[in-house]
């Protein structure tokens, strides 16, 4: 087992080999979901816990799947990231769920870093299925093995990530995880969705969207979210479109076998124009079937180190 | 009641002399090199004495909050930090905004009688930044500035009027300059590490804008203001543009901000959290400068108690705050031992500046005639700060639990042992 942590909370925190370790899971969970019982009983007798604090249904979903087909108990728990309203505090509420024996807890919350928070509190696994702006590395991971699959390799691979990188953990997350397996990125988006201070991000900072898609194996295009956004960082989504969306006549400048990719939801016709979301180069339903194995994947791995 | 304080290294902003210190009550009676007969002889031989502290910056939460701090534990926390005067800010519950609190507090320093506690009043009527505070009548009951720390005075025609008022007073208002709108919500400085954590950022403009407007305000009103815990060298530049101006501009530094740098937030440690935000390496060593040049006239902590589940939570949730008082000396000392400031350096910044800042004809030097205010420092003292050392009824510090060097050993005020160590 090349991977001994107890949680999965970033991208960040982990090495090339885990990452590759992890696609390598994932693979072989894909065939289990190919057969006509989709059915292991790796976990049985787990408890997974889908503590939410924030509503998803798509990822609990693809969680909740991920966790039936290892034969886990897999119960949802939802509740606001402003629990505290009623008085309780978020490690609390970990703590009470903890004490009824649960073995992962899958977690969402709107601030970033608090799902490292919980994993250093509690004895249960950690799972992060998004903290704030900070990190989705099931997203990430599940992006990695797509793009895998249709390029056969990932090493020197040019992926433009375009769209709101500021407010996205899909983008920090597959940031952090292509820099270490050696892929090209190029970023693109409005300068309000793009931090103040991209160095970090040791990417290239594209300057216009041509410029952007130039040459790319792997677009990726991100969700606008507005529910995290401020008012005053676009004016509007037609303007989004037309300077930073993605349609036929500017996928031309990428290479002819370029994949488009999406988190989803899609803001169709603002991100995507529709004929692309559904052409043959979009691998938007490839990203959500390989969801469910990633997801297999990570609690497996999880699950074998608490 | 005399008492003489025997072979010490005596230390004020001008000059350095081996001696010893009579005390006669609450004066210094002189400096001399002989052993005069006194009631009490402390041998405090190798120790450095330097006046009392004076601490511009500080949170006592009382009224209101005394979970977190109140006067007493404040006072005891000051004391042990070497701090013989504290200027707590006025986001008490209720603020306070009239002279009714102001003596509260004040006479409750005194019963417990280890420091001179100096309210700051509010600026505006429960730091709405709307209306005015009776400032005349709470300077009668002894407050002696003025301002909305916690919250900035987003209303540029307040800020006009209250200096403009206060001027009639002769006294002046502490800016917490901070555009709201700007910070948003932010909580850790818009840099490197915003980047890295997904954490909202602070730009550091959110600061250097109200600093400029405020010092703008002070330009027009012949007023003078005195810039809170500045964080960024930007706010710097313009303080330094300010003072070449002729404008009456004072400014403070805490020692977070001269200690710690963004790079501490990698690991969302809420014991970092703090407003200003922790800064970039360039603007750390631009407050040190700052420190050296005379620019910062004055190091204030900005002791900010909170309870431990206060920090215990998600980031976004934690208080912005750190302890401060008990940490002063050994940040402080750490400058020294690098070599970036003297002994007499660290005697203005800590006591002779902000005495002339706060018009304390008898306090900021160690001379005859000077109220016996006194702190003796041993520099080289190493320890761990943990619950025996702290004093403050709150440890969000990241300094907690670490290995610190210097501590005041003992702390004199108006002639009386106030607290030994
Ligand atoms: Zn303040």
């Amino acid at each position: 087992m090349s991977y001994t942590k107890k949680d999965l909370v970033g991208m960040k925190d982990l090495t090339k080999d885990e990452i590759l370790f992890i696609l390598d899971q994932a693979e072989k969970f894909k065939e289990i979901n190919k057969r006509e019982v989709k059915k292991v009983p790796t976990l049985k007798g787990k408890t997974i816990v889908n503590l939410f604090f924030e509503p998803s249904t798509r990822t609990r979903t693809s969680f909740e799947i991920a966790g039936k087909r290892l034969s886990a108990d897999t119960i949802n728990f939802s509740s606001s990231s402003s629990s505290t309203t009623k008085g309780e505090t978020l490690i609390d509420t970990v703590k009470n769920i903890e004490s009824m024996n649960s073995d992962i807890f899958v977690v969402r919350h709107a601030y970033s870093g608090s799902v490292k928070f919980i994993a250093e509190n509690t004895k249960a696994g950690v799972v992060n299925a998004g903290d704030g702006t900070n990190e989705h590395p099931t997203q990430a991971l599940l992006d990695l093995l797509t793009i895998k699959e249709h390029k056969k390799k990932l090493e020197g691979l040019n992926v433009a990530i375009i769209g709101d990188i500021t407010h996205s953990r899909v983008a920090r997350s597959n940031i952090w995880a292509m820099n270490k397996l050696g892929i090209n990125v190029k970023l693109f988006g409005p300068k309000t969705m793009l931090p103040k201070e991209t160095a970090p991000f040791g990417c290239y900072i594209a300057s216009n969207m041509e410029e952007a898609v130039e040459d790319c194996d792997v677009i990726m295009m991100l969700r606008i979210q507005k529910e995290r956004m401020s008012t005053v960082l676009l004016p509007s989504d037609r303007e989004y479109a037309k300077f930073f969306g993605l349609n036929k006549s500017k996928l031309k400048k990428a290479k002819g076998d370029c994949i488009i990719m999406h988190p989803g939801p899609i803001n169709r016709g603002v991100e995507l124009s529709s004929e692309l979301a559904d052409c043959k180069q979009s691998v938007i339903l490839d990203q959500v079937e390989n969801g469910v194995a990633v997801r297999m994947a990570a609690l497996y791995i999880v699950a074998n180190n608490i | 009641m005399s008492i003489l304080l025997k072979g010490l290294k005596i230390i004020n902003h001008n000059n350095i002399e081996e001696g010893n210190l009579l005390i006669e009550k609450d004066t210094i009676k002189g400096i001399t090199k002989e052993t005069p007969q006194a009631k009490e002889t402390v041998d405090l031989s190798g120790l450095i004495a330097v006046p009392g502290l004076i601490d511009m910056h500080v949170h006592f939460r009382d009224p209101g909050l005394e979970y977190k701090e109140d006067i007493v534990s404040g006072s005891q926390a000051a004391v042990a930090g070497g701090v013989t005067t504290c200027l707590p800010m006025a986001n008490t519950k209720p603020v306070n905004d009239n002279s009714t609190i102001t003596k509260y507090m004040i006479d409750k320093a005194k019963e417990c009688g280890l420091i001179d506690l100096c309210p700051i009043g509010a600026i505006t009527k429960g730091m709405k930044g709307e209306e005015l505070t009776e400032m005349g009548d709470m300077l009668e009951a002894g407050a002696v500035a003025f301002s909305d720390d916690g919250l900035p005075v987003m209303n540029s025609e307040v800020m006009r009027r209250a200096l403009e008022y206060i001027k009639t007073f002769g006294s002046f208002i502490i800016s917490h300059s901070e555009d709201k709108n700007l910070a948003g919500k932010g909580v850790i400085h818009d840099g490197k590490v915003a980047t890295i954590t997904g954490l909202k950022g602070i730009p550091a403009e959110a600061e250097e804008i109200m600093i400029i407007r405020d010092i703008l305000l002070a330009k027009a009103t012949k007023s003078r203001i005195h810039i809170a815990h500045v964080s960024t060298k930007g706010s710097l530049k313009l303080i330094k543009w300010a003072k070449e101006e002729g404008i009456e501009v004072t400014c403070e530094a805490a020692p977070h901000h001269f200690s710690f740098d963004e790079e501490c937030l990698l690991d969302y440690d809420t014991n970092y959290k703090m407003n200003p935000p922790l800064r970039e390496k360039e603007d750390l060593e631009a407050i040190v400068d700052g420190l050296k040049s005379g620019i910062i006239d004055a190091i204030a902590t900005d002791h900010a108690p909170h309870h431990i589940d206060e920090k215990f939570v998600e980031f976004d949730n934690a208080a912005f705050g750190i302890t401060g008082l008990q940490t002063l000396i050994p940040l402080t000392l750490k400058l020294i031992k690098n070599n970036k400031l003297t002994w007499q350096d660290f005697v203005r910044l800590t006591s002779y500046n902000p005495a002339k800042i706060l018009n304390f004809s008898d306090k900021g030097e160690l001379k005859a005639g000077k109220k016996a205010d006194i702190t003796i420092i041993d520099p080289d003292f190493t320890y761990i700060f943990d619950k025996n050392i702290n004093k403050s009824k709150s440890i969000n510090s990241p300094l907690f639990g670490k290995e610190l060097t210097g501590i005041a050993k003992l702390t004199i005020k108006d002639g009386k042992i106030v607290h030994k160590m």
